[in-house]
């Protein structure tokens, strides 16, 4: 199910030099329109509808259209990622069965990990031995 | 070859900048696999004084196969389960060929990442003390232990346990970025070759990509380097047509990468012709897993007859000896039986399960259930959920279908084709002598390593296990190194001539594009998607995709390879418009030495080791006598030919 962008929401990101969701796409999918400068999925036929440009978009200009060889039109499916959480917001094709959800993602703050903090650095003779540098493996 | 080679001389494409990296040891790719890698590798980084330096196609906090998220965590042993039992359910699962000194030494490792994932901040649900389950936000909330002080996680079935796992990507990439520095980590440069040593061929010391935001080349020099690229999708014709073909179950963006370039410089693979077809709700991939392990539900015909009772009898006389512990392919043979007879389609009866499940417990705990059956979809395969929605299905009133896929190629999931590694060490478990060279997950080239999906014969590790083995890799890799100070590493290959070849697609698109008035119909190249579709096809009907239901023998094969191999000339004329199309086009291309290998493998092993996965018709039944033994083979590229052998399988853990 392909990606699409609405064009009175999108605003480009602002010109800023990559888009958001030309930069989180894993499969390199969306792209700027130089003139209008409105995003767009370039191949959607590759698309894994991962809904990771849908998640990023600072103005919820994408959704996605569900595969049109696969699913019936009509439903649609609507995350809200916070630093936190996820909600996701379901709507059926019948328009009535509306679904939410929300889900923890982290219960850390956002760019706090620090896989040294509290880890001693490990000592070049455990380098052939076996165990990480945060832990012991076990033995048996 | 039909057409006469052409070789980019500059004449109608710019040449790129070009930027040279020299670094001590290289990531080649930004999975589960080198974030751990990253991880680990910084720490003997900040000890040694080394530099590391990885590189991903993508952005690393959405890359591979995780980058959706993922509800659970597969592998995790657990102080409640010995490692000896996690060895046997992986061989059992494989059909009795695995390595088991890697899955051993790998299921003494795999917690430890775990533990990590929880400290970073990956919400892992738990047991109270109530033994009520939790999720993994309300276990911190609540103070439960963490899982490395005792705390038990909550398990869908004996190794896995679910997660929160929208974010988990996110989370082990932030914890990579953090550990390397955003400076030593180069994102959308696709890795398409690997450098050889001139003094020693069988010594990696370099890789050459292209960046997909600019004209710019990046040749990395390095002193080892860890290939983790995932495994392949989309080298078989997917069920889906049109639209839906990038709804592929494993992500499309993997294209064999972790096999192609090291088979490329020598590097010998091992079990290629196992592959994974995973059963799997239709059209929408939504895992089976949870349904079967957590929620208790059954999958039966459409005449709601079990199918595993119904053909148990005929498995066991077909497959003697493997069918009283019935691995995932055998599973499948079973779906198939039914299939082929006319009885399907497969149905996962989801709402005798939940109805069931109501009898039992409060509303709350009821709607908490509801909760947890679509976030299963949500956290890993959100077209699931949208297919339920499109249809106006609700899991709990409805059945839904499954069916088996289109075959994928890998080493981390269920499946073992991959590379051929060295051990962790002399005589593990009493390992025979050539299970170990020096260096764990050592490749047979020098100082290339892998992990995760490009570790053959050690499957059943996911996320963490990949996470685990990156990091295991990196030692490795970082000893090599140590070890290795004084060599004097020149590339084998004229580097002007590999970045050449890299545009070549560039250099035949701008030579012929304006011969004919539509430039993607054009009798001197091929696009990117032409040479995909025409691969996807033969691999379909030839080496026992869907389209002939997993069947093949060897005519098919022999005529397959026929197909293939035009294919592979044409390849050398491969057109590209634009950068986005150059790594379509170096995709295609390793996706069909992936292929060729896989073929190749299936044509030499003359049994059937995995049926559900694939059936060679001519030799139906698993032939202990001749074929428990790994499978090995070499490419020679310059002659373009592979080499076999074959090894015994040996039996470490009782
Ligand atoms: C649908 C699905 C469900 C799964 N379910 C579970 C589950 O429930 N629990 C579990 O534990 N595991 C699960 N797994 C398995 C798990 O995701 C894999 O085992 C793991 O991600 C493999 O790690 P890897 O590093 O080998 O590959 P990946 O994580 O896929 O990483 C590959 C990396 O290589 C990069 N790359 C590829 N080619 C190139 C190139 N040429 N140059 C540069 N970079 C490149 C990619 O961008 C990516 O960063 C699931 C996987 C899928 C797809
Ligand atoms: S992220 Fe949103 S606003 Fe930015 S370019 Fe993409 S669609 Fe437009
Ligand atoms: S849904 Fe995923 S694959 Fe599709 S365009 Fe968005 S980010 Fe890319």
């Amino acid at each position: 199910m392909p990606s699409f962008v609405i064009v009175e929401k999108c605003d480009g990101c602002k010109a800023l030099d990559k888009t958001a969701c030309q930069y989180i796409c894993p499969n390199d999918l969306m792209v700027l329109e130089p003139e209008q400068k409105k995003a767009f999925n370039q191949e959607p036929e590759q698309c894994w509808e991962c809904y990771n440009c849908v998640k990023i978009c600072p103005v919820q200009a994408i959704e996605v259209r569900h595969y049109a060889d696969i699913m019936p039109l009509g439903s649609s499916t609507i995350p809200m990622r916070s630093s936190n959480d996820i909600t996701w917001t379901i709507k059926f094709r019948n328009q009535k069965t509306i679904k939410r959800f929300k889900f923890p993602v982290r219960t850390t703050p956002e760019g706090s990990i620090d896989c040294f903090k509290g880890k001693e650095l490990p000592k070049l003779e455990d380098l052939k031995k076996p165990g990480f540098f945060t832990a012991p493996a076990r033995t048996e | 070859m039909a057409l006469e080679r052409e070789f980019c001389k500059w004449s109608f494409c710019a040449k790129p900048a070009v930027e040279t990296v020299e670094t001590d040891l290289l990531l080649v790719g930004g999975g589960m696999a080198c974030t751990g890698a990253a991880v680990e590798a910084a720490a003997y980084g900040k000890v040694t004084g080394l530099k590391v330096t990885l590189v991903d196609k993508a952005a690393l906090d959405r890359s591979g196969a995780v980058a959706m998220g993922l509800s659970a965590i597969n592998t995790y042993v657990g102080a409640e389960n010995p490692v000896n039992d996690y060895v046997k359910y992986v061989r059992t699962d494989l059909m009795g060929i695995i390595r088991e000194d890697l899955v051993h030494s790998l299921g003494c490792h795999v917690d430890l990442s775990v533990h990590d994932f929880q400290e970073w901040g990956l919400p892992i649900w738990q047991k109270d003390a109530e033994n009520h389950t939790v999720d993994g936000q309300v276990a911190r909330d609540e103070g439960l232990p963490m899982l490395k002080d005792g705390g038990k996680c909550c398990r869908s079935g004996r190794w896995q346990c679910m997660i929160n796992g929208e974010s988990y990507k996110v989370i082990v990439a932030e914890a990579a970025k953090n550990a390397l520095g955003m400076e030593n980590i180069y994102e959308r440069v696709f890795i398409v070759k690997l450098l050889t040593d001139k003094n020693n061929s069988n010594r990696v010391c370099g890789a050459v990509g292209f960046s997909v935001r600019e004209h710019k080349t990046y040749v990395f020099k390095c002193k080892a380097m860890i290939v983790a690229c995932g495994g392949v999708v989309n080298v078989f014709r997917p069920r889906s047509v049109g639209e839906g073909q990038g709804r592929a179950w494993y992500p499309v963006w993997n294209a064999g990468s972790t096999y192609a370039m090291p088979a490329e410089i020598g590097a010998k693979m091992v079990l290629m012709e196992n592959r994974f077809v995973p059963a799997r709700f239709k059209d929408g991939y939504g895992p089976v897993g949870a349904w079967f392990l957590f929620f208790k539900a059954q999958a039966t015909n459409a005449y709601g007859e079990d199918y595993m009772a119904r053909n148990w009898e005929q498995v066991k006389k077909e497959y003697p000896g493997y069918a009283d512990a019935p691995g995932t392919c055998l599973r499948n043979h079973a779906a198939m039986i039914e299939m082929r007879e006319g009885r399907g389609p497969i149905m996962m009866h989801t709402d005798k399960a939940m109805q069931k499940l109501a009898e039992v417990l409060s509303k709350k705990e009821l709607k908490h259930l509801e909760a947890e059956a679509w976030e299963d979809f949500l956290d890993m395969s959100i077209s699931a959920a949208c297919l339920w929605a499109s249809m106006n299905m609700e899991p709990d009133k409805v059945p839904s279908e499954i069916i088996p896929s289109e075959p994928y190629l890998l080493g981390s999931h269920a499946g073992c084709a991959g590379l051929w590694v060295s051990g962790p060490a002399k005589n593990y478990l009493g390992a025979p002598d050539d299970w170990f060279w020096g260096y764990d997950r050592m490749t047979t080239v020098e100082g290339l390593f892998t992990a995760g999906d490009g570790v053959g014969a050690s499957g059943h590790k996911f996320s963490s296990g990949s996470h685990a083995e990156g990091r295991m890799a990196a030692k490795a890799a970082i000893a090599f190194i140590l070890d290795h100070k004084d060599d004097k590493l020149e590339a084998a290959q004229d580097i002007d001539e590999v970045i050449a070849e890299i545009y070549l697609p560039f250099e035949i698109y701008e030579k012929y594009k304006n011969y004919t008035s539509a430039p993607d119909i054009n009798p001197n190249y091929l696009m990117p998607k032409h040479v995909q579709t025409r691969l996807q096809k033969l691999m379909d009907e030839y080496v026992a995709g869907c389209a002939t239901m997993y069947m093949t023998n060897k005519p098919m094969l022999e005529e397959g390879l026929k197909r293939l191999t035009w294919l592979k000339e044409d390849a050398q004329r491969l057109a590209a418009a634009d950068l986005h199309e150059l790594m379509r086009a170096w995709e295609q291309y390793h996706r069909i030495l992936a292929g060729e290998a896989h073929l190749r493998h299936i044509l030499f092993r003359e049994e059937s080791r995995y049926p559900g996965y694939y059936y060679r018709a001519d030799f139906l039944a698993i032939d202990d006598s001749k074929w428990k033994v790994f499978t090995i083979s070499q490419y020679d590229k310059d002659t373009n030919e592979w080499k076999f052998e074959t090894k015994p399988y040996v039996q470490l853990v009782k």
